[in-house]
């Protein structure tokens, strides 16, 4: 290699503004906006009572700013959240919306989402409420791929509780209830979502708009159970707890952004790469001592999914080193919903719509006179 | 062949007892409910009792592997499977020694000699076998070499030794048919449809049917047949239906009456599972089934159902009920249509999966955090699965809340005559969905029906009427959050006037003279027991009145008067007295516990003692608490009760546990 390249690091794909999903296959059961509608079409008349600071206000803006793209009729999205300071956030979207119990979004969204290929679902839950109390429902509704767009806001700690360690927390995290530091190894949350057959994993960060808006956009036109996880700072309990990805002077070296069919580069420059080793493990590196060709090329539609798993392997899980962000998998696969219906379907093309009166007296009767 | 004309004598019965006995691989459930079905189809009445262990495959030839089925049938109405049986068909000396004890002095025992070995017999702790040795001879005994017989009979069909020892069950149904004068076409029916493509061995099961059927009639063993007259049932079309198929049909029936789409969100558990199995394969009707990845994903998807429009539904059991409580609360919070049918079994814990018991009752009333009232409907007979079920619809969708709808292990298996019902005399549950703001330009998810109290539902997909709810307490009309301390105050007392609210039915008694001093209070499955044991006592002369509670929540309006009108109510449950507590908690009237936890439901004779007991001042009282058990353990805790001799009304207080403290037995009222 000669002089390394000083081209920037490539821009996620999508645009802010101007951008309509509403052609996408994964939208087409669902009824077309009228006429085009704005983010503040999305704002109920809620007082929105988060800790000023808090990295939610920016989630909130970007997915209100973002709606409108779907093209979809407001009142057929529907946001279902659990408990926590993130399940607040269906009380702000002005869409139909429940707030329910800790960590049963995921399952009662199922049955809304299964029973309503109509609707467009959406489940805002955080790190306790989707990995700790309702870690069984997330893993299941991802193993099914029930229609269901998951944003899974990770800030590493409880916050409605005030203050204990999460299943993210890392190891050693003092709290309240950690005083002498937690033992537990946490979650990788893209980890646990690809061991659980999801269709679609991303990562993205509360304070990048742009590509928080980018992975929205990827996530709504999925078919199938989409999993988000969001970082989040929480100004009170774990602030600072991803600054080394948003930092200015760290941030570009501790993040790599992926992109589908790009080779995986990352650090000012591009100049950091990552290759398949010897022995068959990612392993970070200097691109001047490879060559860009041998790095590999990031492919989210790879049916296998060890390389995302590998990829979500890189980030150091305690200072954010080498942490991927973008769409680590999306492929296709059918919906839990479609495949339910179908069913539904033959059977009546087999038996006929089903007969009650026959139900009922069944085939061995007798009368008495 | 049954049209045959037997050439021995014929006994005329009004009424047998049959259980069918043997291995849990042995077909017993099958051949007892192709037995019934036969005595329906021929119109007699009938109950049955299926018995069978948790175990799927327990070693074979031991007692714990032992599957039972009792059917009771008759010439006139019955209404309990029977105390005891008159006839014992046992496959093997398990069988035998574990069903021994409940057959009377004198009655007919038929046993598989070629099972009764030296080792099966050892198995059990035979020493000698019991059919040579003598220690049957109070019994009238057909030994009858079924096995052998079988393999026999079907060597020209030519299929494996398993396969033709597998018959036995046939020939001992085509034994028992010739026996008791039963018709065989259903079954030949039947057969055909189980296996067909498997031609050999259907011929082999119809041969050991017909096989079964010569025996009898040309062995001298059998010096006489029997037969039981028709009975006389309303006039009809009928069919015989087990409990939980009941219930199912009962939420499709419900389905299409209120054109609602059906979801089941439920978890595999004993004895419910068939419910979701029955609805499972009723895909045409538009029925969706969800096998969730726990007992609680079960009931949040039926509310995420409810609340995109469906008549969301649970099935589970008394565990998967504890597991529900957070989230029928949310329902109770959300205020939207669901119905959680809770088929109890014995507990606590994992206690007895495949046995009856109702002690949920308590449960499903207060088993939830913070003041959470609940709708609870139960069924009394394993037919009426099928209306509680609708009417438990009817309450989830006029009043949008969460509706129990208790049933049990006995009520589930248990098969009996039922009347089909004309589908358009089922109620009209038709409901209307929300469409347009209901406060000028605004739409307020809380602003309540005036009259039944019920919020307006509006499912998403409404334009216009985006709105949010959730398990925080809410604003009443708006439903936004609301922390106001007279607003909670004003919620949990206007969720509470909802509930108890509710129109039910006023409580029916059967008191035919009107002259009788107590009064049988039931409720669920003890409804055919507790008839019975009425009409035991009453040809005894005794005048007894009876009455039964269909809704435990709200209860009837007229319950308390009711119960005033008797100088003492019983309640007979199989729990330890939980429906009594309530009567006491809320009525103040003296309700004597007549109770039983043994898993199986009750014997009329043995509530015929336990209220003669009561009526001679001889019973002693349980309760709650009381670890009791009428009559029959004098070690365990119990207070006498009753009118001793030179006792009046005015005496002393008997000391009862502390939350019973409400004095002498009588009840305060008239008489």
């Amino acid at each position: 290699m000669t002089e390394p390249t000083q081209r920037p690091v490539r821009p996620a794909r999508g645009g802010v503004t101007a951008v309509s999903l509403a052609g996408a296959p994964a939208l087409k059961l669902i009824p077309k906006a009228e006429s085009a509608l704005t983010a503040k079409d999305f704002k109920s008349d809620q007082e929105v009572r988060w800790c000023p600071g808090c990295g939610d206000y920016a989630i909130l803006a970007a997915v209100q700013g973002f709606m409108p793209q779907l093209g979809i009729r407001r009142e057929n999205i529907v946001f279902v959240s659990g408990i926590g300071c993130a399940a607040r956030f269906p009380y702000y979207m002005n869409t139909y919306g429940m707030h329910s119990i800790h960590g049963r979004a995921p399952a009662i969204a199922t049955g809304l989402a299964a029973s309503r290929p109509d609707l467009s679902v959406w489940i805002v839950t955080g790190d306790g409420d989707a990995l700790s109390i309702g870690g069984n429902h997330l893993i299941h509704a991802l193993r099914r791929n029930v229609n269901l767009k998951i944003l899974l806001f990770n800030n590493r700690i409880y916050g409605l509780t005030k203050g204990q360690y999460s299943p993210t927390s890392e190891v050693g995290k003092r709290t309240k209830s950690t005083p002498l530091g937690s033992v537990d190894t946490p979650f990788n949350p893209v980890s646990v979502a690809l061991g659980a057959e999801a269709s679609f994993v991303a990562r993205t960060i509360d304070s990048d708009r742009k590509h928080l808006t980018s992975v929205l956009q990827a996530a709504a036109v999925h078919q199938g159970t989409a999993l988000v996880e969001i970082y989040q700072n929480c100004n009170i309990f774990n602030d600072g707890a991803f600054e080394p990805l948003k930092d200015a002077t760290s941030k570009d070296e501790a993040t790599i952004r992926l992109e589908h069919g790009q080779p995986i580069r990352f650090g000012i420059g591009g100049h950091r790469g990552v290759i398949r080793n010897s022995r068959g493990r990612l392993e970070v590196v200097d691109v001047d001592q490879v060559g860009e060709d041998a790095l590999v090329v990031h492919d989210a539609h790879e049916e296998d999914p060890s390389t995302a798993f590998a990829l979500a392997r890189l980030a150091n899980p305690d200072n954010l080193d080498n942490t991927p962000i973008g769409v680590f998998r999306d492929i296709t696969r059918g919906t839990y919903g479609s495949a339910m219906q179908a069913q539904i379907d033959t059977a009546i093309a087999t038996h006929g719509v089903g007969d009650l009166a026959g139900l009922l007296a069944g085939r061995d009767t007798w009368t008495v006179r | 062949m049954t049209n045959r004309t037997a050439n021995k004598p014929v006994k005329t019965l009004s009424e047998v007892i049959i259980r069918f006995a043997g291995d849990s691989g042995d077909g017993m459930q099958l051949t007892g409910d192709r037995f019934t079905t036969e005595s329906a189809a021929f119109g007699n009445s009938l109950s049955t009792l299926p018995d069978f262990p948790a175990e799927i495959r327990a070693p074979a030839g031991t007692l714990p592997g032992v599957s039972a089925y009792q059917l009771h049938f008759a010439d006139h109405s019955v209404v309990t499977p029977g105390d005891a049986p008159t006839v014992l068909v046992a496959m093997n000396p398990a069988a035998l020694k574990a069903n021994l004890s409940d057959l009377p002095r004198g009655g007919t025992i038929i046993v598989d000699t070629d099972e009764f070995t030296k080792r099966n017999l050892a198995k059990v702790g035979y020493a000698t076998s019991p059919v040579e040795d003598g220690s049957l001879a109070d019994y009238l005994v057909h030994p009858v070499k079924l096995t052998s017989l079988t393999v026999d009979a079907v060597a020209k069909v030519g299929v494996s030794r398993k396969d033709a020892e597998r018959a036995k069950n046939m020939f001992a149904l085509g034994l028992l048919s010739w026996l008791y004068h039963r018709p065989l076409e259903g079954t030949r029916r039947f057969l055909e449809t189980k296996f067909a493509g498997r031609r050999e061995v259907l011929r082999a099961n119809l041969v050991a049917l017909e096989a079964g059927w010569s025996y009898g009639e040309t062995t001298e063993g059998f010096a006489v047949n029997y037969e039981v007259k028709p009975a006389s049932l309303p006039p009809g079309r009928y069919r015989t239906i087990r409990g939980n198929q009941a219930l199912a049909y009962g939420l499709v029936a419900a389905a299409e009456r209120s054109n609602l789409p059906l979801f089941l969100g439920s978890y595999p558990i004993t004895p419910a599972s068939d419910i979701l199995h029955e609805l499972s394969a009723l895909k045409h009707f538009g029925v969706r089934t969800f096998q969730a990845e726990d007992e609680i994903a079960g009931v949040a998807a039926a509310i995420g159902a409810s609340y995109g429009g469906s008549l969301g539904v649970t099935t589970t059991s008394g565990p998967g009920i504890s597991l529900k409580a957070e989230t029928i609360g949310l329902a109770v919070a959300l205020e939207l249509p669901l119905i959680v049918v809770d088929v109890q079994r014995g507990g606590p814990s994992t206690g007895l999966p495949t046995k009856t018991e109702q002690a949920d009752l308590l449960q499903v009333l207060f088993g939830r955090n913070g003041e959470a009232p609940v709708p609870v409907v139960a069924a009394q007979t394993a037919s009426d699965c099928f209306d509680a079920a609708v009417e438990a619809a009817r309450i989830a969708l006029t009043y949008r809340t969460p509706v129990f709808l208790l049933s049990d292990g006995y009520l589930a298996n248990g098969s009996e005559p039922w009347l089909i019902p004309e589908v358009a005399s089922l109620p009209d549950l038709r409901v209307q969905f929300a469409t347009a703001p209901n406060d000028g330009e605004h739409f307020r998810p809380y602003l309540r029906d005036p009259v039944t109290l019920a919020r307006p539902w509006a499912i998403p997909g409404t334009p216009g009427l985006e709105h949010r709810i959730g398990g925080i307490e809410k604003k009443d009309g708006t439903g936004e959050i609301s922390y106001d301390p007279a607003n909670h105050d004003h919620m949990v007392r206007t969720r509470a006037a909802k509930v108890a609210g509710i129109e039910v039915p006023p409580l029916d008694v059967d008191d035919p003279d009107g002259n009788a001093e107590l009064l049988v209070l039931g409720w669920g499955s003890t409804y055919g027991p507790v008839t019975g044991a009425v009409r035991v006592l009453r040809a005894q002369g005794v005048p007894v009145a009876r009455a039964h509670l269909r809704h435990l929540n709200p209860m009837p309006a007229n319950t308390e008067e009711v119960l005033r009108r008797y100088r003492r109510v019983v309640v007979p449950e199989m729990n330890l007295g939980q429906l009594a507590l309530l009567i006491r908690g809320l009525y103040l009237v003296d309700a004597i516990g007549i109770n039983q936890v043994r898993g199986q439901p009750f014997r009329v004779d043995d509530l015929v003692d336990a209220i003669r007991s009561v009526l001679d001042g001889t019973a002693t009282r349980t309760a709650v608490g009381s670890a009791g058990r009428y009559g029959r353990s004098p070690t365990i805790p119990s207070i006498p009760i009753g009118d001793e001799p030179g006792s009046t009304d005015d005496a002393e207080p008997v000391l009862l546990p502390a939350h019973a403290g409400t004095g002498p037995a009588t009840n305060g009222g008239a008489r």
